[in-house]
């Protein structure tokens, strides 16, 4: 375990641009309790900032949503910036995506505006420093839970940012992502759905409707869930009683239009619901801008706990 | 208790690659929480450090757990097996008991007249009927802590506001439908509120760290605002809405 005594404030908030947010991997054993899970919107690109950066499993980065983050480093840092292009730069010089590089004291890092994808991790050598909340440090602002100061925080001008020591050297560990693991966010996303719940209770119609449309993201779309635009899903049911809800969840409110639950969503609730998304499908879809367009696929448990093992696997095999 | 609902017809509905819904029940009903706690006991006997998290939630479990130690068809067998010799947690029956020292005032508790008026009784009679009852909780969610309790005097079955409010002050005791509850935390709601309790429902640095939990039975107790002020309630009224 390393100490926090080995940490110091070492990053600098010049500006904190709309969203950015400290995540582990989330929040667990207390959904009994009301709490969410919290933790990555896009699991898969948190995951391979933490792998380029030779951190374990679940070690907190930086979720930043939009853009317009400034950072200075009081000391040098090796950090990997993965999810989206959010136009990055340090000292005004695009920075390379989805491998680790150094950030020299005293330069300025930016993330300027979505060119493809909405959620950039930054991942720094070490990992960042904050004291768990109910068991982790994954950032919930309406839960006021987690962040740097365990009440909920975003990101603000004038933060310091602590970094635990970390014994890292040069050439250790995976430095590059290649290309075939980088996903591409400028191509429609296809999201792959395990069927369940209450998907008996959908007309026909909508059944097919729900697997042969492009639906289009909303402006309605955050951490707790995405609201997904295109012909009126009709179920049976219009309510149930409440029950808990899990991550990638795509339940139909009276209104058929549906909506995924994300990390942040309410741990119970009545709406009938399609099914769930494949947890690498809700990290693909956290990273949709309103008005792209997604299309949901039916997929057996099977070829889906593949996928996830696989990605797992990779991760502890290259992890120190 | 005199009569134990059998299990008719449990079903598992997938939610996910790492959980399943165990549907018990299709009604609410109290003794939904026997079965829901012996089955939350023999879901963990069973998963062990593989289970990840247990929702129960008034007639169904959410069972979630870690899909690369065990596989949704090994769950699904595990929890089928639970559900064949399954027996109600009598031990369960009595939940902690909990008192939540309560003001019911108009200043904090602005809807007492509109549910009183609801009901075609006195807000006094409103306040006997709230506070006499022992609730159940049936469910928590919506935020840290929140217990949906019930079932409240049929009397005062009143629907939620129309708009909800922006900012519902902590320790507002509020009821909706049947429902009741108290906001631990400084939220939106919807609910009529009918007073403020001074309990601490959720706290980071208690163990456990929600005051109460699915199964506990719960009593709102009437006091004065001089005792509620003197034990750190907060008198601070209420804007009623407009």
């Amino acid at each position: 375990m390393r100490q926090q005594a080995n940490a110091e404030p070492c990053i600098k908030v010049l500006r904190a641009g709309p969203l950015a947010l400290l995540q582990d991997s989330g929040r667990f054993g207390v959904r009994h309790l009301g709490v969410t899970q919290g933790g990555p919107a896009d699991l898969y690109s948190w995951a391979w900032a933490n792998l380029l950066t030779g951190n374990p499993w679940g070690t907190a980065n930086l979720e930043i949503t939009f853009g317009g983050l400034q950072l200075v480093a009081g000391r040098d840092l090796d950090i990997a910036i993965t999810g989206a292009d959010l136009g990055a730069t340090l000292e005004q010089k695009p920075v390379p995506l989805w491998q680790r590089i150094t950030w020299k004291e005293g330069e300025t890092l930016a993330f300027a505006k979505p060119a493809s994808g909405l959620r950039a991790y930054l991942a720094v050598c070490g990992g960042f420093v904050a004291e768990p909340v109910l068991g982790g440090v994954a950032c919930v602002t309406r839960e006021e839970l987690g962040g740097f100061c365990g009440m909920g925080a975003k990101l603000a001008a004038g933060d310091h940012l602590s970094v635990h020591a970390t014994e890292l050297h040069a050439g250790e560990g995976l430095k590059q992502a290649p290309r075939e693991a980088i996903p591409d966010f400028s191509q429609p996303a296809v999201l792959d759905l395990l069927p369940g719940a209450q998907i008996a209770h959908f007309a026909g119609r909508s059944l097919f409707d729900a697997f042969n449309t492009w639906w289009q993201v909303d402006d309605r779309a955050d951490r707790m869930g995405v609201r997904l635009i295109g012909p009126r899903l009709n179920c049976k049911i219009s309510t149930l009683v409440s029950e808990g809800i899990n991550l990638g969840g795509v339940q139909v409110p009276p209104d058929g239009q549906p909506i995924v639950l994300l990390n942040d969503r309410q741990t119970i609730g009545g709406y009938p619901r399609l099914g769930s998304l494949s947890p690498l499908s809700a990290s693909r879809l956290a990273q949709c801008l309103p008005r792209e367009r997604v299309k949901l696929t039916a997929k057996g448990s099977g070829a889906v706990l593949e996928e996830y093992r696989s990605f797992r696997a990779l991760f502890n095999a290259n992890s120190r | 208790m005199s009569h134990k609902p059998a299990l008719r017809n449990p079903r598992l509905e997938s939610a996910g690659l790492d959980s399943w819904i165990v549907r018990l029940f299709e009604d609410i009903d109290e003794h939904n929480l026997l079965w829901l706690s012996a089955l939350s006991r023999r879901c963990e006997q069973a998963f062990g450090d593989a289970l990840i998290d247990l929702v129960p939630s008034y007639t169904t479990l959410l069972v979630v757990f870690d899909p690369l130690r065990v596989s949704p068809s090994d769950a699904r067998t595990l929890i089928s097996r639970i559900l064949v010799d399954l027996e109600p947690d009598d031990s369960a029956h009595a939940g902690e008991i909990h008192e939540l020292q309560t003001w019911y005032d108009t200043s904090v508790g602005p809807e007492l007249s509109r549910v009183a008026k609801h009901a075609g009784m006195a807000v006094s009679d409103v306040i006997d009927a709230h506070s006499q009852q022992v609730y159940r909780v049936f469910a928590l969610g919506f935020a840290p802590g929140f217990a949906f309790m019930g079932l409240t005097d049929p009397r005062l079955e009143c629907g939620r506001l129309d708009t909800p409010r922006r900012r519902v002050p902590p320790g507002s005791v509020a009821m909706a439908g049947r429902q009741t509850a108290a906001y631990p935390a400084g939220t939106p709601g919807g609910w009529n509120l009918l007073g403020r309790t001074n309990a601490r429902l959720f706290d980071r640095a208690r163990e456990g760290f929600s005051l109460l939990r699915v199964g506990d039975q719960v009593r709102f107790v009437p006091v004065s605002r001089e005792e509620f002020e003197r034990e750190g309630g907060d008198t601070t009224p209420m804007e009623p809405l407009a």
